[in-house]
């Protein structure tokens, strides 16, 4: 199991790292970090990505707007989206769900709920 | 009717019953004879019964090898039996282990990256930056604030915070509330219940004394989880007072850092003055 290329959206460079470390557990991934959805974008547009993770509240650009225009992508239609977020409440989980998105996923951070999602997704 | 017809009718009548006596006692000697032989019978089944009870409780070398070996058999099933019972409750002990060592294992990564974060700035509003940044994600924070202590004034200040206007946090005195009280002792502070709690600058949920040492800086005060966090758990507080140490030489290095690149800015700017 090599190559996955992993996109990982978060405003907070302290959340980012967090992630990003706990994905670094799971050998192969490739992880590629954005500061917001714009710079999402461009980097989903540079390269071929096989897993998302995406907070909400983003400057710029938030996450949800990133999960609409993600799925209206053809080369992304299929690919696994991970929102993580600290909005709890369960019409947002169902908005981002209803987005697109595959996992919703709440803060503070849940490791082991993160890299057990990841590795269902990605039948891993 | 003459005496002498009554009389053949008397004797004929006596006849007549003298027979259904006789009938009547040969009916009973049949019933005596067949009850003798059912009796007989009886007591044959029973013997024949008993003497069958007698041949298969009867204890030939074979069956007791055999009885032996059933018993041999029943204690060693008792003991695999007790065995397997034993490893499943090691193998539900190391699977309970393994989920705390893997929490631990986080909690470590985690507050790796958050001290990693702290430090890895010199510049006071980045610190405070990161120390918000913390406490929303790692600790689930939504309302707080972070108070310094002023040396001149010897009173905590609110210099950062998040879900609430940094202006609207009360400055405190040491030892005045829980909050000066908290900074006094140098202890973390918890509320007892979190349900039914209302807002209060004065009265927060947590307080957590940003300590180098003995030597207490500041405070975090908390006012309000995010609403998918109800309660602290056990890794929560430790959390907070190894967060509290990483944030508290943080905040204090970047500050004297802050303040010596201002006293240089200043000393620089008298030297380019005297030098021009």
């Amino acid at each position: 199991m090599t190559g996955y290329k992993v996109l990982v959206v978060e405003d907070s460079p302290t959340m980012r790292q967090l992630i990003v470390f706990a994905l670094k557990r799971i050998r192969g991934f490739q992880i590629v970090e954005a500061n917001d959805g714009v710079d999402g974008l461009k980097k989903l547009s540079a390269q071929k990505f096989d897993l998302i993770l995406t907070d909400i509240n983003m400057p710029i650009m938030d996450g949800l707007k990133l999960v609409s225009m993600v799925r209206n992508d053809p080369n992304y239609k299929e690919t696994p989206i991970i929102v993580i977020t600290t909005e709890g409440a369960t019409e947002d989980r169902e908005r981002a769900l209803a987005l697109g998105a595959n996992e919703y996923i709440t803060k503070p951070i849940q490791t082991m709920k993160i890299l057990e999602t990841v590795r269902k997704l990605m039948g891993i | 009717m003459s005496i002498h017809d009554e009389e053949n009718d008397v004797a004929g009548r006596a006849d007549e019953f003298l027979q259904v006596f006789k009938k009547g006692a040969e009916f009973t000697q049949d019933l005596l004879k067949e009850n003798e032989r059912l009796r007989f019978r009886v007591v044959k089944l029973e013997e024949t019964l008993k003497e069958k009870g007698h041949d298969v409780a009867a204890e030939t070398p074979d069956t007791l090898e055999l009885k032996k070996k059933i018993e041999a058999l029943e204690q060693e099933k008792e003991t695999i039996l007790g065995q397997i019972r034993q490893v499943e409750e090691e193998n539900q002990n190391f699977a309970n282990r393994y989920v705390e060592i893997e929490e631990e294992n986080n909690m470590l990564a985690n507050l790796y990256i958050a001290s990693y974060q702290l430090h890895s700035t010199l510049d006071f509003k980045e610190v405070l930056q990161i120390i918000l940044e913390i406490a929303i994600n790692l600790i689930g924070a939504e309302e707080f604030g972070v108070l310094l202590l002023d040396e001149k004034t010897n009173r905590l200040e609110p210099v950062a915070s998040e879900g609430v206007e940094t202006s609207e946090l009360p400055s405190i005195d040491i030892g005045q509330g829980i909050i000066g009280e908290a900074v006094k002792s140098g202890e973390n502070y918890f509320i007892d219940s979190m349900e039914g709690y209302e807002r209060d600058f004065t009265k927060p949920l947590v307080c957590i004394p940003l300590k180098i040492k003995e030597h207490v800086i500041g405070v975090i005060v908390i006012y309000k989880l995010l609403t998918q966090k109800n309660e602290f758990t056990n890794v929560d507080y430790e959390l907070f007072t190894l967060l509290a140490g990483h944030a508290a030489t943080a905040v204090f290095s970047s500050r004297m850092y802050s303040d010596s690149e201002r006293k240089l800015s200043t000393i620089q700017g008298f030297i380019d003055l005297l030098t021009k």
